[in-house]
């Protein structure tokens, strides 16, 4: 079904998944979706539940509390899916490492088809990453 | 109970599309009606300050920073001064006043981020497309002077790591006219008669509650406290400034007067960039390097406080003279202010959840360090609302 594959890619729904994020990352994302730089253009919607989501976009380390949430909102969202490591803690854990409760970074818990990394990424480099994310929908065939 | 009354236990959270954060608010309902609400916490715990005794001072000033992402110079700005006053540093008086003048630039962009917010969780999309796009003119000038958006590093033990540059001193003047503008505008959206009816009588806050509960920042000063940080306590160039700023405080206690003492704020604090601006001290010097600073800090302890945007935050640091921390101990406002969200949520019908819950701006990844373990199972739980104003006198 290449309409619906290329129709997913043009209109690719985001969810967010807040893994023990400081909300840096978070603002960051949320700025990404306001006029300045307007991810709505590229057809991105924040959505609120990961059942109706194409693009899971996890920030933050991934404590032991946010480990199982991480994992039930990634096990939700119907396939095909793609998912987005947004910035340093997301990628690597950054300042977090070594704590008690630090899990490992969520490529660590999932499979990660983008990171973007940054403390916290620029809005420029989000979007990028969305649209890279959007290409990959577009290749999986569904 | 009366008869024929059915209570419903409701989750709201851990991921919710109005919670952004993660946090988990039960909700005991009758109907439509919140009869009574407990916050658990623990979600964004990290372990931050468990992990400032595993770091040298100067490291922990990057650990800090990273307790919150949108009041990010706050919680460093704070940590410096419990430093500095354990090891006697001056930190030159142009640096304080940098220092203030981008407190008070986060204060902008936390309240008009804030602002967006509220009008997200009103559904009022508009509103929050209108706050973020003017909240990037704060933002740019803040990545002009400093190199980045949100972790903008300024602070360093002793002094600050940024200069000010007559380029960006010039563009901050022509923000604080706009601020003004801006703050304008809001109070007119505020009056709207639309957004008014979802906020006014809304999650009503008493001055006896926000006084039990320990209320801080524009949470309280809406209940008709009182009370600010940089005129009570005065800390960096808040003490020369004091004639430049009033502080705005309502009694109404309800969501709007929230988040019309957060507007007022948008025009004190334009006042307060002004004055800062005008006075500018010229004494550039370099802070102290840090394999100083790690030599010369002796042992010794210390609190300081500052205003974050939400309220007054408060270190406390002890030091072990080899450079590192014995104990960092942080207390959020927002830790402060939850007692009082789970006051104003009594009786609230459950559609105005979402705006009574933003309009204390609670930022979660700030206030998550409490854990409670029971020291005869070592079992970990998290601590429910309730039980936590139980405890405070003991445990805060």
């Amino acid at each position: 079904m290449v309409f619906v594959s290329r129709s997913r890619a043009k209109s690719p729904w985001i969810f967010q998944v807040n893994a023990a994020s400081c909300n840096g990352c978070l603002i960051e994302l949320l700025a990404a979706l306001s006029p300045r730089y307007d991810a709505e253009r590229l057809g991105c919607v924040l959505v609120g539940s990961p059942r109706h989501a194409d693009i899971l976009v996890a920030m933050g380390p991934v404590t032991s509390k946010t480990l199982p949430v991480l994992v039930r909102a990634y096990r939700q969202m119907p396939e095909p899916k793609v998912t987005v490591a947004l910035g340093t803690c997301a990628v690597s854990g950054g300042v977090f490492v070594g704590s008690h409760v630090f899990e490992g970074p969520v490529g660590k818990v999932l499979p990660v088809d983008v990171y973007i990394g940054g403390c916290p990424p620029k809005p420029e480099a989000i979007l990028r990453g969305l649209m890279k994310a959007a290409e990959k929908l577009e290749g999986v065939r569904g | 109970m009366e008869v024929g009354r059915r209570l419903t236990r409701l989750p709201f959270g851990p991921l919710h599309p109005a919670t952004k954060e993660p946090a988990l608010l039960m909700l005991t309902v009758d109907g439509e009606r919140v009869v009574e609400a407990e916050l658990r916490l623990g979600y964004v715990y990290r372990g931050i300050e468990a992990l400032a005794q595993t770091r040298n001072i100067v490291q922990v000033l990057h650990l800090v920073e990273r307790v919150c992402g949108i009041c990010s110079h706050a919680h460093p700005f704070c940590y410096v001064q419990a430093v500095e006053s354990v090891a006697g540093i001056e930190p030159p008086g142009r640096a304080l006043y940098i220092r203030t003048i981008v407190a008070e630039l986060e204060r902008l962009q936390n309240h008009l981020l804030w602002m967006g917010v509220l009008g997200y969780q009103l559904g009022f999309t508009a509103l929050f497309m209108y706050a973020w796009r003017v909240r990037e003119s704060v933002l740019d000038i803040l990545e002009e002077m400093t190199g980045n958006r949100i972790m903008r590093g300024v602070n360093a033990i002793g002094g600050v790591r940024v200069d000010l540059s007559d380029r960006v001193k010039a563009k901050m003047e022509a923000l604080v006219k706009d601020a003004r503008k801006w703050a304008a505008f809001l109070s007119d959206v505020l009056h709207d008669k639309t957004v008014e009816a979802r906020l006014a009588g809304v999650g009503v806050l008493t001055r006896s509650d926000a006084v039990s509960t320990g209320a801080v920042g524009p949470t309280a000063r809406a209940s008709g406290v009182d009370f600010d940080v940089r005129r009570d306590y005065p800390h960096a160039a808040y003490e020369d400034l004091r004639g430049a700023f009033s502080v705005p405080v309502l009694s109404s206690g309800d969501a709007l007067a929230r988040a019309e003492v957060r507007v007022a704020e948008l025009a004190e604090s334009a006042n307060l960039l002004e004055a800062a601006l005008d006075t500018l001290p010229s004494d550039r010097r370099s802070p102290p390097p840090p394999h100083r600073v790690l030599r010369e800090v002796p042992e010794g302890e210390s609190v300081a406080k500052v205003e974050a945007p939400r309220g007054e935050l408060f270190y406390y640091a002890r030091t072990d003279g080899k450079g590192f921390l014995k104990r960092l101990r942080i207390r959020t406002p927002t830790l402060a202010n939850l007692p009082a969200l789970a006051v104003m949520l009594k009786d609230v019908e459950l559609a105005d959840v979402p705006a009574v819950y933003a309009s204390i701006d609670p930022c979660i990844s700030c206030t998550e360090r409490v854990l409670v373990v029971d020291a005869r199972s070592g079992a970990w739980r998290e601590t429910s609302l309730r039980e936590l104003g139980k405890g405070c006198g003991a445990a805060c």
